[in-house]
């Protein structure tokens, strides 16, 4: 078996690594590379899905299915939650995987602070939850339709990608975001989560439409790209 | 999967090896695809992004999410174009910014991947250090840097690894730190080893560390995996073969360090990241 040839250097990559400016005072990217299927005892960490501070009575319960192009549940996808604080502030706050000094295990957040940062493994049957405060608009925004971030991984997937929860209390708001306004209709519906119960909202990622189309069912999710 | 046995082979062997794989003989069917089938398509991708470079067309910075010799991308990237979000027609969208990390995020040992059992885990004791700046050079200060990892023999301490090389009790290859003021991180671990995928047969991932990265802002965030200079198994790999630009698969490669060695104890490696994406301090001349 006879290595592939390669234009520059051998084995496939050139000698010189090179971040290589492409305009002045740019630097080239660090390229994205799959998670792989073996993160699970790396990345997720104990109350990463309860985002609401301990016993909030706000909290809303976020949950759906990733899925694949043939509708399958992806068992090993990772999303990660990112949204404005209940005052909508964008600062954040440290915490989220807040430690043990004596054993250095992860004890979980302190339950008081919002960090506006949640991450959660998809399990065996594709499915996660998120337990939240519910989505602010900016402090310097305060009209726009409040949304909370997504940035999804996987094994087979080179390159995350972002999404957004919309939420369908803020109608009318949606008809000015930006975003979902540029949208045709069935596109940005997948983009809003729909109402399962008292408090609680149903939002599924479709990786890839089907083959075959399959409706707004089998819409796939919009995902974003910025720059 | 079974090994080819070269002790029972009564005959002679013959002459001349095929060079050529696509005069290999047939996989055993049924079978798993041979490497000769992924090489091919490797090759004619490879091929085309480089007349697309050539043409003066874009050259990805990012690995195409549809890229068929990892077999595992074929339903899982969108058909569907992303839609594209402007920073500069809308600076106060949420992912402009990002999450914060502090000192109750990351305990001392966390960096120190050869320390976190009683005893030391076999293998080549490394150190793996590098600076984490944004696209205009900016460095990325108190930002979570995490890292997993096989440990020597090339074993993943997850239960699905299968691979029927040893656990290391010593070792399980989980490390996090935050970024200094200067950008800086730094780890001290041992070399992965190769493992084994079934992404075709006989398929071998390169020797990598994965690295899980946080910018000022979530459009930064990057998770990635640093390979080591050299390694034969690189032209054979479909994960970092998605880069089709060679220059963009040289910037995964960490390059061996003589300064971050440190004598009689370990090989020291550097890798230098640069996060993608715009933030909220992104302004018009910077782009």
């Amino acid at each position: 078996m006879s290595a592939p040839s390669a234009p520059h250097g051998h084995q496939g990559v050139p000698h010189q690594p090179a971040p290589a400016a492409q305009t002045p005072g740019a630097l080239a990217p660090t390229p994205s590379q799959t998670i792989g299927p073996f993160y699970g005892y790396a990345l997720p960490f104990p109350g990463g899905g309860e985002m609401a501070p301990a016993g909030h009575p706000g909290t809303i319960t976020l949950h759906g299915r990733v899925l694949d192009g043939a509708g399958e549940p992806v068992p090993d996808a990772l999303l990660e939650f990112w949204q404005a604080g209940p005052d909508g502030s964008l600062r954040g706050a440290p915490g989220s995987l807040r430690r043990d000094p004596a054993t250095g295990a992860v004890v979980g957040r302190d339950g008081v602070e919002f960090t506006g940062f949640g991450r959660v493994p998809t399990d065996a049957d594709g499915r996660y939850a998120l337990r939240t405060l519910p989505a602010t608009a900016p402090a310097s925004r305060p009209a726009a339709a409040p949304y909370i971030a997504v940035c999804v991984f996987a094994r087979g997937l080179l390159h995350h990608l972002f999404t957004r929860v919309y939420f369908p209390e803020d109608t009318a708001a949606h008809a000015a975001d930006p975003l979902l306004s540029g949208l045709p209709a069935q596109r940005a519906s997948t983009l809003v989560a729909r109402t399962d119960g008292e408090r609680r909202y149903r939002f599924d990622i479709r990786l890839q439409a089907p083959d075959a189309g399959g409706g707004e069912a089998g819409e796939e999710t919009v995902f974003l790209e910025f720059r | 999967m079974t090994p080819p046995s070269a002790s029972a082979a009564p005959a002679p062997p013959a002459a001349t090896a095929p060079a050529d794989p696509a005069a290999a003989p047939p996989p055993p069917d049924p079978g798993p695809e041979p490497q000769s089938v992924i090489d091919r398509e490797i090759a004619a991708l490879h091929s085309a992004a480089a007349d697309a470079r050539a043409a003066g067309g874009p050259v990805p910075a990012h690995p195409g999410r549809d890229f068929a010799p990892y077999r595992s991308t074929r339903l899982r990237h969108p058909r569907q174009p992303l839609a594209a979000i402007d920073a500069l027609r809308d600076p106060e969208a949420v992912e402009l910014t990002g999450p914060a990390f502090g000192v109750t995020d990351i305990t001392a040992l966390d960096a120190d991947l050869t320390r976190q059992h009683a005893g030391e885990p076999l293998g080549e004791r490394i150190t793996v250090a590098g600076r984490v700046r944004d696209r205009a050079g900016r460095p990325v200060r108190g930002q979570l840097v995490e890292i997993w990892q096989a440990n020597a023999a090339g074993r993943y301490a997850h239960q699905r690894d299968q691979h029927p090389a040893p656990l290391d009790p010593h070792f399980t290859g989980v490390g996090r730190c935050l970024t200094d003021d200067e950008g800086r991180y730094a780890f001290t671990t041992v070399r992965p080893g190769a493992y084994p995928w079934r992404n075709h047969h006989n398929a071998w991932r390169p020797a990598h560390i994965h690295f899980s990265l946080f910018g000022t802002a979530f459009t930064q965030r990057l998770v990635t995996q640093m390979y080591f200079p050299g390694d034969p198994l690189f032209p054979y790999d479909p994960i970092l073969a998605s880069c089709t630009d060679p220059q963009a698969r040289a910037r995964l490669v960490c390059a061996y360090d003589p300064d971050l060695a440190r004598a009689e104890w370990s090989l020291g490696y550097r890798w230098d990241i640069v996060l993608d994406g715009p933030s909220a301090t992104w302004t018009e001349e910077e782009r």
